[in-house]
């Protein structure tokens, strides 16, 4: 072979590198619809479909059979009246309440402020202030009625069911009872092994002043 | 016979040899830079979206955690897109007066969704999942940059297989604790170089992420 072809060879390859540096291709754009992608398929122009009415998911609890787990409220009675369930559906661990605590922050605190006192920054910024949650009335309240709250909205406040699962709504509702607890309690109800700490705290605090 | 060709020719023709080999490797050098610019990977762009949205007033300002609105990121794939209700769950009483609300309220009352355009875009040959990434201990800001410091959304990283295949090769450069996910401007409390091993450790991750299949399939 001549040496002017192997220079045209070579020349073809430096320019066939060329298209390695990389750029767009179709297969970038799939004729396959993405999360929340527009779509001319559909008369809305809308890739995602909204659900069609009375569809049931295929998923355990799909029916909501059990009265208490998803409303709060016992299965009524003889006479037809049901209130506020005074028991948690289930057992609430350790892991639930770390959970609700997570959520309520993150749902919640911006009204509720994150001690539950009412002064969250939404509020500050002109919506109608936020009861507080960790005041006398409210601290009869079972755990259910802060989970149908956050579920049907109470008041001023919307519905969380859309943005909140059932089973997190009820960590909220046990974590809004532990802040009623901590944010009324006495110096009785600090644990032994805790005490020097909080005498510490103290000290420092008047050393501060 | 005359001669065909003055005496410059013989300098032309060796430049030209030099030339032309030099001027497919400038191009080469050019595209190669040009696909990793801005101008293609559209690093930093803004995008004009239907309702001006300020990421730095909600986060930054308000603090409102990320997955307020993104409800779905710890779940699925996508971290989701809030509905208008969403929105309505503070504008219902906030800043009602305001000229840019009224596409959302109008939105809210009509049901005709806001027509927000992506911003972060990744091929379609990409499988990317924000629930693996969130989960492992990949913050938002490794990815999305200052959001909290930005008043309309932008494209903070270059998001290309390259600039993915840093962190897929050496995760331990960026992984944080879980509880440092959703922060922005986070510092690790201790050296990276400590702290990142041990995370991978505790997280499981194990040394295969830059495997084709693990993003294409």
């Amino acid at each position: 072979m001549s040496r002017s072809k192997w220079g045209a060879r070579a020349l073809l390859l430096l320019v066939a590198l060329l298209l390695v540096t990389g750029c767009g291709q179709q297969m970038a754009n799939q004729p396959r619809v993405a999360a929340y992608q527009e779509s001319d398929f559909f008369d809305d122009g809308s890739g995602m479909r909204p659900v069609p009415p009375n569809t049931v998911p295929q998923m355990a609890g799909a029916l909501q059979e059990d009265p208490v787990l998803y409303t709060g409220m016992t299965a009524p009675d003889a006479e037809g009246n049901a209130g506020f369930s005074q028991e948690f559906p289930y057992e609430m661990t350790m892991e639930d309440l770390e959970r609700g605590h997570e959520r309520y922050d993150i749902f919640c605190a911006p009204c509720h402020s994150l001690d539950g006192g009412g002064d969250g920054m939404v509020v500050r910024r002109g919506y109608i202030p936020a009861p507080s949650l960790v005041q006398q009335r409210l601290l009869e309240q079972p755990g259910a009625y802060f989970y149908n709250a956050i579920t049907n909205g109470f008041g001023r406040m919307p519905s969380y069911a859309p943005q909140i699962s059932v089973t997190d709504r009820w960590a909220i509702a046990a974590y809004v009872k532990v802040l009623q607890r901590s944010q009324n309690a006495t110096p009785d109800d600090v644990p032994d092994g805790v005490e020097p700490e909080m005498k510490n705290a103290e000290t420092a605090a008047e050393t501060e002043e | 016979m005359a001669q065909l060709f003055p005496r410059s020719a013989n300098t032309m023709a060796r430049l030209s040899i030099f030339g032309g080999l030099f001027t497919v490797l400038l191009l080469f050098g050019l595209g190669f830079m040009l696909t990793r610019s801005p101008v293609a990977t559209r690093e930093g762009d803004q995008r004009v979206q239907p309702v001006q949205f300020s990421h730095k007033h909600h986060v930054g300002d308000i603090g409102i955690d990320c997955r307020y609105c993104h409800t779905s990121v710890e779940d699925s794939a996508s971290a989701g897109i809030p509905p208008t209700s969403t929105c309505m769950n503070c504008h219902s009483q906030l800043f009602t007066n305001s000229v840019e609300l009224e596409k959302v309220v109008n939105s809210w009352e009509t049901g005709e969704p806001l027509e927000w355009v992506r911003v972060h875009d990744l091929a379609d040959y990409v499988y990317f999942n924000h629930s693996i990434h969130v989960r492992n201990g990949i913050g938002c800001e490794s990815c999305h940059g200052r959001v909290d410091e930005m008043p309309l959304m932008m494209k903070a990283e270059p998001l290309t297989m390259e600039w993915c295949l840093e962190c897929h090769r050496n995760p331990e450069n960026f992984v944080r604790p879980l509880e440092e996910v959703y922060s922005f401007g986070y510092h690790p409390p201790i050296d990276q170089s400590v702290l990142g091993p041990q995370l991978v450790e505790s997280y499981n991750i194990r040394g295969n992420l830059d495997d084709c299949a693990v993003c294409h399939r």
